[in-house]
């Protein structure tokens, strides 16, 4: 046996250093793996989505007679009939009850265009007839066929007329649910995080709690709905589909993420500082409210923006509940039936016309931004007041 | 934090007074059928649109489920009217007439077509009932026809050499679904009612052999594929395998008419002429029902219904028809009308004809 010509040379050197090149790919392929994932989902959304933002007009002469009052159709040249949706047809007769200084007048504007029209100059799936084409075909050819920016994509709510069909409603809830969430989750949450992490005394009971608000956070979240259906609309009579009911569920929801993460902040905080305070003669309240809160407050937020920006996405719940459902008209109280974006994607994926693909994808991608700016502003928040000890 | 505690304070408080504060109700309330759905809420937008009514708040809750909730009461917080994909259930009416809600009108409001449906590449494609029975159902009669054996058919030759060699592979709707229902009630029940090896087998023990009297279930060997309540996911899979079918809604054929191909069953082809005469087998109608008591409290609620019953609504060049029902046949049409504007009272046996 030859004896090692080095005491500290490793014989297998080489095979170590292979299995942790092995590894490092390993974990690089995971990350990889995941980004192109993501990758595609949002090519994909963007591709689809941006068509929507953009809408088709055309340019039309109304005639304003006694006939188009009754019949809205006989406002416009019978061939555009088709080619113009029947969402701005339905509106002149109100429009001309309102203002009835425009009958027999002409005015020359913009009309919104139907679905097919748009989806045609989009270059998707239409069903116009060759006729109709032609006329549209033509009309552009005279400038009298645009796509503008769909400002109506904001300004309106759900439609059954996919050209009109917008996210306002559904934004609208989205506030005034996720609102009553913040307003009884965040004070709720930190305060029950600061008793059992600051006062309680570690025995069974407060071991029991904290196993049962561990469990919480990790229950499907459609319970929760069952649970808000239970108590807020059966118990104490709320009204269905409202925000507050919403609100009041996905508080539920959004409560032990809160706890958990504000207790996590709580306890970050070095124990020098309490017993420096305690040193000076301070009470536990003022120790508490003075020093340890102000310092765990970055942390503390962080986490319910996190817990807020998760009750945002949320649909299972809101099911139950009645809130995935047709509300086009804007809530303007907090009892009133309101849905929210989550809800109104989910809504229209299921609709059977085309042009909501493209609705769904842009209702998406605004979700999508509102979350990112939400976690952005977690992130931002923790790096500016965070403290390093 | 002592500033933002309270004033979050108050504004909870704020917000519950205002809760208590409202009080009556302008806005119907409709629930039920997610097939209805569609059909329920472009009325409702018409109707706010077109009127200074609240637009009327329409849930998709799938028929059971909004059947559930309208029977739960009479009061102002149960729903006005529930959309249903079939007629309702003699233990529904018993229940709602339990519960108090004695005062009902049904309303028909058209009809809607099941396709059994490919992808374009295909060819033309004719199915039996029979056939359909044989490709979907969990048990099928042996070669024999003696005794029920597991199905064995994986391929249509092998249900009838005069289909082409290709595989059976069908998209439908899961057991949720009332799109499954109804598929179930034409294309199995109705047949195996018939069929003297399902009622013989049934006859033998009546309470162990029960599923025989009317056999509604559909296959779990991967053959059929639930695909979730989203017609839409249906036609996604289509699009891509061409050797299969689906099972889904008329309007979702007549949306994707550029990537699929409705397959004729029994020679019959879905169009809206065959599905509102009856020739085309696999369709079922669509129905809503008016809890009475509430029109005087919910004042919209007669302004919804007229509308939902003009011709410009559900006749034949109707909004509905653009997307998607079929309307009932002229004469049916007005009887239905007659009907409802004299609110006739729903009674068990009008459920039974």
């Amino acid at each position: 046996m030859k004896s090692d010509p080095h005491p500290f040379a490793d014989t297998h050197l080489r095979k170590r250093h292979r299995r942790a090149r092995w590894f490092k790919n390993l974990t690089l392929f995971a990350i990889g793996l995941s980004i192109s994932f993501l990758f595609y989902f949002l090519t994909d959304m963007v591709v689809k989505g941006l068509p929507a933002f953009q809408q088709t007009y055309i340019k039309v002469t109304i005639h304003y007679t006694t006939q188009s009052q009754s019949n809205p159709f006989a406002a416009l040249d019978k061939s555009y009939r088709k080619i113009i949706s029947r969402a701005w047809y339905r509106a002149l007769p109100q429009q001309m009850a309102v203002n009835p200084a425009l009958l027999n007048t002409q005015a020359e504007v913009w009309a919104l265009a139907d679905d097919q029209v748009d989806q045609y100059l989009k270059g998707h799936y239409h069903n116009l007839k060759p006729k109709e084409r032609t006329l549209v075909d033509h009309l552009q050819a005279k400038g009298e066929v645009v796509l503008k920016f769909n400002a109506l994509f904001f300004s309106h709510s759900d439609s059954k007329i996919p050209e009109f069909a917008g996210l306002k409603s559904a934004m609208v809830g989205s506030v005034l649910t996720l609102f009553i969430t913040m307003v009884l989750a965040f004070p709720l949450g930190v305060m029950t995080a600061v008793y059992l992490e600051e006062f309680a005394i570690d025995n069974r009971w407060t071991q029991f709690i904290e196993i049962n608000i561990n469990n919480l956070a990790a229950i499907p979240s459609i319970l929760f709905g069952l649970l808000g259906l239970a108590i807020f609309i059966n118990l104490f009579g709320l009204p269905r589909s409202s925000a507050l009911v919403g609100g009041l569920t996905l508080a539920l929801m959004t409560l032990p993420i809160i706890i958990v993460s504000a207790r996590a902040a709580l306890r970050s905080i070095p124990d020098s500082i309490r017993q420096a305070g305690y040193g000076l003669g301070l009470s536990k309240l003022q120790v508490v409210q003075d020093h340890v809160l102000p310092l765990a407050f970055p942390g503390i937020l962080t986490g319910s923006i996190i817990g807020l920006a998760h009750a945002m996405g949320e649909t299972a719940p809101l099911i139950i509940i009645g809130m995935i459902a047709f509300i086009p008209d804007s809530p303007d109280s907090f009892t009133q039936a309101a849905t929210v974006m989550p809800a109104q994607i989910f809504t229209w994926a299921g609709m059977p016309e085309r042009a909501y693909i493209e609705k769904t994808a842009a209702a998406i991608m605004v979700l999508l931004g509102v979350l990112l700016s939400f976690n952005g502003l977690a992130i931002y928040l923790r790096k500016k007041f965070a403290v390093k000890w | 934090m002592k500033f933002s505690k309270k004033t979050t304070l108050c504004v909870l408080t704020t917000a519950i007074l205002w809760a208590y504060n409202v009080q009556a109700r302008e806005q119907i309330r409709i629930v039920g059928s997610s097939t209805v759905y569609p059909f329920s809420s472009a009325v409702a937008e018409e109707l706010g649109a077109t009127s200074k009514v609240p637009t009327p708040v329409v849930e998709s809750t799938g028929t059971g489920g909004g059947m559930k909730l309208f029977c739960q009461g009479d009061g102002l917080d149960t729903p006005d009217i529930v959309n249903a994909s079939r007629r309702m259930q003699n233990k529904e009416f018993d229940l709602c007439q339990k519960n108090g809600v004695t005062n009902i009108t049904e309303v028909m409001i058209g009809f809607d077509g099941i396709v059994f449906a490919q992808n374009k590449a295909n060819g033309e494609f004719n199915v039996t009932k029979e056939q359909l029975l044989l490709a979907v159902a969990e048990e099928v009669p042996s070669k024999d026809g003696q005794s029920l054996v597991k199905n064995p058919y994986k391929f249509w030759h092998e249900i009838d050499p005069a289909l082409p060699k290709r595989e059976i592979i069908i998209y439908g709707p899961p057991k949720s679904s009332g799109t499954r229902d109804a598929f179930e009630e034409m294309v199995l029940k109705e047949q195996t009612k018939h069929m003297d090896i399902y009622s013989k087998l049934y006859e033998q023990d009546k309470e162990k052999n029960k599923a025989y009297k009317e056999y509604s279930n559909i296959r779990t060997d991967g053959i059929y594929v639930p695909s979730g309540e989203n017609d839409n996911i249906i036609v996604q899979k289509l699009s891509k395998n061409k050797v299969a079918f689906g099972v889904f809604g008329y309007s979702f054929l007549l949306e994707n008419q550029d990537q699929l191909n409705g397959t004729t069953v029994s020679g019959v082809a879905a169009t809206p002429e065959t599905i509102s005469d009856g020739s085309y087998p696999i369709s079922r109608s669509l129905f809503f029902y008016i809890k009475n008591t509430h029109e005087q409290e919910v004042p919209s609620l007669k302004a919804y219904v007229d509308l939902f019953m003009s011709e410009n609504i559900i006749g034949q060049e109707g909004t509905l028809t653009e997307i998607g029902l079929i309307p009932l046949p002229d004469d049916k049409r007005a009887s239905v009308r007659e009907s409802v504007s004299q609110r006739t009272k729903l009674s068990r046996e009008n459920l039974s004809q």
